[in-house]
Formats: C-alpha cells, sequence, structure tokens
C-alpha cells in the first residue's frame, strides 16, 4: 500500500532543502571573500589591461584612444625599460641565491646538536629579528650605516679593505649591489625558518641508516638532508622571486630608482605618478603581471605535486 | 662515537664562532640605529663613530611624541592595522571553513585563485585602484586602506586556516551537527574555540603586514591626518634637513609594535611565516 501522509511530503521538501542548502553553504561562507577579491583583484586587473591598450588614459584632456600592442611595442623597444628588466632579473636572482645560502647555513647552525636549546632559542630570535623591520625602517637603516660618512666605510677604510670612502648608494656601479645586498639583509630569516621547520621534519633514521654506511657528514647533507628540503627549496625559490620583483619600497627609499638602480615597480611607479603617463604604466604593470603570473604558475604546481 | 672530547670541543668553538658572526650580521645592524636614534643630530655621522656618545639623550624621542602630527601617524597605523586584522581573521575563518569542510563544483579553482592572489604584483594594482578607490568614494579614508590591505592579507590567513581547520577531525563537527546545530553554530562553537593556536597566527601576521604597509598608503591618502608610520619615515626623509636622529626614533617606535608581538607570539609567528611554503 502507498500512501503518502502530508508529513512525508514536508520531509521529502525539507531533505530537497538541506541539498540545496548544502550546496549553496560553501559558497555564503565564501562569499565576503570572493566578493573583495573580484572588485579589488579581478576588475583592476581588467581595467589596467584595458588602459594598456589605449592611449590618453586618465587625467588626459584627449579621449582614449585604441592603439592595440602599440604600448607594449613602446615599452619593450625602450633603452631604460630593458634597464631595468636587467637590473630587476639581477635583484632578484642575487637575492634568492643569496638568501638560500644564509638561511640554510643559519638553519643548520641552528640545529646543530653542539648547542643547548636555550642557546638555539636566544640565537633564533636574534637572526630572525631584520624581518620584523618594515621596508620603510630597513632603508633609513641602511642609508644610516651606508653613508660616505657611515660606520661601514669607517670599519672598512681602517681594516684597510677600502682605499677611499664609498658611495655605496650613489655610485652608479655600486648601487644596485647594495640595494641587493639590503633585501638580502631583509629576507633571508624568511628561509631559516621553514628551512628550520624542514630540518625538523626529516627522519632521523635516515641519518642512522646513511651513518651505517659509512656517510661522512657532508655526504649525509648532500644525499638526505637536501633532496629531503628539496620541496620546499622549490616554494620557497618561487615565492621569494615574485616577492623580490613586486619590491618597491626598498628602492624607492634608499635611491629612488636613481643611480642606475631602476627596477620594474620603480619604473611603474614613476611612470604612472611622475610621467602621468598611466597607459605606458599599465603595459609595465602587465609586464610584471605576467613575470609573475608564469614565476607563479611554477609554484602553485609545486605547491600541488606537494599535495600528493 | 669515536671523536674524542679534542675534536669535540674544536668543532664546538667553530660552531659558536659562526653563531656569533651571524649574530653580528643579523643584530649589530639593529643596535647601530638603536643607539644612534639617542645621539644628537650633529654627532650622528661623527669622526671616529662611537656606539654611545656623550650626547646620548631621549631628545629626539622627545621630539617624536610630542608632535602631534607624528603621533597621529602612530594612531592611524594601530587603527588601520587592527581593523584589517580583525576583517582578516573573520574572513578568513568562514573561508578557511568552506574550504576546509565542503567539497563543491568550484572548490578547485576558487582556491587556486586564492593562493593566486599572492603573486599579483601591487604595483600592478596601484594604477587602477587610484580610479576605483575614487569612484568608491573612499579615496583618502580608513576604509581605502582596510581594503586594499585586506586582498594581500587574505591569501595567506586562507591559506593558513584551511590548513589548521583541516588538522582537525571531522567527527567533531559532525557529531554536533547530529545533535542539531547548523553549521554556523558548529562553527563557532566548536571549531573556533579549538582553532585559538590558528587563528592567533594569523591574527599576528596580519597585523605585521598591515602594520607594515607602504605603497598603498602612499597612493591612496592624501592628507597627513590619515598617513600611517611608514609614509611618516618617508616624509621626514624628504625634508630639506636632514633629521637623522629623529628619523630613526621614529623608525625605533614604529618597529617596537611589530617586535614585542613577535618576542610574545614568536611561535605563532613563525608558524605564519612558513606557512607558503612548508606544507602541513
Amino acid at each position: 500500500m502507498v500512501s503518502v501522509s502530508p508529513s512525508d511530503i514536508s520531509r521529502s521538501s525539507r531533505i530537497g532543502w538541506e541539498q540545496r542548502k548544502r550546496k549553496f553553504l560553501p559558497y555564503a561562507y565564501l562569499s565576503p571573500t570572493l566578493i573583495l577579491l573580484a572588485v579589488l583583484t579581478v576588475v583592476p586587473i581588467v581595467t589596467v589591461f584595458l588602459y594598456s591598450l589605449f592611449d590618453n588614459v586618465i587625467v588626459n584632456p584627449n579621449p582614449p584612444e585604441f592603439v592595440g600592442l602599440e604600448n607594449y611595442e613602446e615599452v619593450l623597444t625602450h633603452r631604460k625599460f630593458r634597464a631595468a628588466v636587467g637590473n630587476t632579473l639581477y635583484f632578484a636572482l642575487a637575492s634568492v641565491i643569496v638568501h638560500f645560502i644564509i638561511g640554510l647555513s643559519f638553519a643548520l647552525l641552528l640545529n646543530s646538536r653542539l648547542l643547548g636549546t636555550n642557546v638555539k632559542a636566544f640565537f633564533r630570535v636574534l637572526y630572525i629579528l631584520p624581518w620584523v623591520f618594515t621596508a620603510s625602517i630597513i632603508a633609513i637603516l641602511w642609508r644610516l650605516l651606508m653613508n660616505p660618512h657611515g660606520v661601514i666605510n669607517f670599519v672598512l677604510l681602517e681594516v684597510g679593505l677600502i682605499p677611499e670612502l664609498l658611495e655605496w648608494l650613489s655610485d652608479r656601479k655600486l648601487a644596485i649591489h647594495s640595494v641587493t645586498f639590503i633585501n638580502i639583509w631583509s629576507g633571508y630569516p624568511f628561509y631559516l625558518v621553514s628551512f628550520l621547520a624542514g630540518l625538523q621534519g626529516i627522519p632521523d633514521d635516515l641519518y642512522e641508516a646513511g651513518r651505517v654506511d659509512g656517510g661522512n657528514a657532508w655526504q649525509l647533507f648532500w644525499h638526505i638532508t637536501l633532496p629531503q628540503l628539496r620541496p620546499i627549496i622549490i616554494s620557497l625559490a618561487l615565492l621569494d622571486f615574485i616577492w623580490t620583483i613586486h619590491q618597491f619600497t626598498l628602492v624607492w627609499m634608499t635611491t629612488g630608482g636613481g643611480r642606475n638602480t631602476e627596477v620594474l615597480s620603480t619604473y611603474t611607479y614613476k611612470a604612472a605618478f611622475s610621467s602621468y603617463d598611466y597607459s605606458e604604466a599599465s603595459a609595465t604593470a602587465m609586464v610584471i603581471l605576467a613575470i609573475c603570473t608564469f614565476v607563479a604558475i611554477f609554484y602553485v604546481r609545486s605547491q600541488r605535486m606537494a599535495d600528493d | 662515537m669515536i671523536g674524542s672530547r679534542r675534536q669535540i670541543l674544536i668543532r664546538k668553538i667553530l660552531v659558536w664562532i659562526a653563531l656569533i658572526l651571524g649574530a653580528c650580521f643579523a643584530g649589530l645592524p639593529v643596535l647601530w640605529m638603536v643607539s644612534s636614534s639617542f645621539k644628537s643630530n650633529l654627532e650622528i655621522f661623527a669622526y671616529p663613530p662611537a656606539l654611545i656618545d656623550e650626547s646620548f639623550s631621549f631628545q629626539a624621542y622627545e621630539a617624536v611624541l610630542s608632535d602631534p602630527g607624528q603621533l597621529r601617524f602612530f594612531f592611524n597605523s594601530y587603527l588601520v592595522a587592527i581593523l584589517v586584522t580583525i576583517c582578516t581573521v573573520i574572513t578568513s575563518i568562514l573561508a578557511g571553513y568552506s574550504l576546509s569542510r565542503y567539497d563543491f563544483r568550484f572548490k578547485k579553482v576558487l582556491s587556486l585563485i586564492i593562493i593566486g592572489v599572492q603573486s599579483v604584483p601591487p604595483i600592478t594594482l596601484m594604477i587602477p585602484y587610484f580610479g576605483l578607490i575614487v569612484w568608491l568614494g573612499i579615496y583618502n579614508s580608513y576604509a581605502a586602506l582596510v581594503l586594499t590591505y585586506m586582498v594581500f592579507t587574505l591569501s595567506y590567513a586562507i591559506i593558513m586556516m584551511t590548513g589548521y581547520f583541516n588538522t582537525l577531525p571531522r567527527d567533531l563537527d559532525e557529531a554536533v551537527m547530529i545533535d542539531g546545530g547548523g553549521s554556523f553554530v558548529t562553527l563557532w562553537r566548536i571549531l573556533v574555540p579549538i582553532s585559538l593556536p590558528g587563528i592567533v597566527a594569523v591574527g599576528v601576521y596580519t597585523f605585521m603586514l598591515a602594520w607594515n604597509e607602504f605603497l598603498f598608503a602612499l597612493t591612496l591618502t592624501r592628507t597627513n591626518d590619515m598617513r600611517t608610520v611608514p609614509i611618516g619615515i618617508h616624509l621626514l626623509m624628504g625634508q630639506h634637513s636632514f633629521e637623522w636622529n629623529q628619523m630613526l626614533a621614529l623608525s625605533v617606535l614604529g618597529s617596537l609594535p611589530v617586535l614585542i608581538l613577535f618576542l610574545l607570539f614568536q611561535r605563532y609567528f613563525i608558524a605564519g611565516m612558513s606557512a607558503g611554503s612548508v606544507k602541513g
């Protein structure tokens, strides 16, 4: 006998409602994030892309004029822009490589069995210290130290390492290296912290087995430590590369992008806010976005592999 | 092990030498900044330089702390950083809950977009932001800073929160659901209280990012009463005479909030730092 009572109907419609609610809920929870990202990321990126295809955009009496890829052509053939690309790549690559070396050395040092727990804790805090300071403060700090009459020149001169006072941040040949050095100082703690976490995750058995096989310290490092840290190294390097390309404040507040230290971000900022050429600025902004997206694809892939 | 005592001693000495060299690299520049902030402006580049000289005084700090304009920078920085932290924490708890506990159609794409936002260069967004923020009617306001900062804090916060929720067993919330609690009740009563360490990590890290932001604070505010500490330092630098000791005092004072947070919540802070690179 099949009979449908009113309560059955209300139950089944309630289940339907529950199912719909369950389908809809995850989006509801995500909605604040999605709205914010849509308005403040997707819309601006589309806008800047459109700007880059037009001339006379924003603060310009003439009506916008569609020019296709002309802005890109103009920018990419510009000598100054090419110099900025070169500087940015040097700045980013050198930072990533030296960050890696310093970060891993400090992490191995802090992981040494020869040190007590309290000693490690103290030096860990000290080594992470540069990370706490914001870029504008780091810029002030190093302008103080690297001043021609500053303490760095004094020490190097006294020791005899340099023959005369050097203009670390205003010499056209030196400045880009000085700025890179400052970025290295401010960024290595990120590697240190990640490597410390990574080192603690390597099981002791691996080292035991390696020692039984007669491996020395160097072999253990090369065949166990490095391969075990590989996923972290890859994602750190890619993230850091992206962040270094984003870096604006440090360069802006040390050299202002002058003295042959122009990087893509300062170049874009000047095009927009000094020359008010928003079309050109939009084109360079898209070039930076393209570089970062390209690197980010590898980053997301490496994260996916770590998840599998 | 066969290593003799002598060998161990030598290795210990070498480790300590390396340790101290590293400490000099990390700490001396900071020490110099702090000590210089107590010098008179004339003595900053005195020859030969001394860590502490006879001009030692709190004069630069007094100058900063008695200037209402400079204090306003601090007020703005605190207000903006706290608002960003609260908004980011709440939004990321909701988003993390969704990504951790539900399976839905566009989950992969959406989480990919959220991760991908980290790689969008701030400078790329800056040009359209200018127009967009004016159009929204929030140019030169706290709202402009809070909303734009969230674009860059949310990504990490959501990754961290999702990761944290993933470590908690699903049985926990399902038990409450069976008892008739809705999903929101479950999240609020069960997951949030036991996720406090994760939430603190998100909060501390967000505060630091917001406190330190420079580019948007520079371009999206116009008047000094809306500006934050990093911009205040920038403004001091642009003046004709370099008041080095005041700039350094402002820098030291501007670093204190994050430094204190870092010392108090070291573990959480470090969890925030390594969230992007270490899986887990």
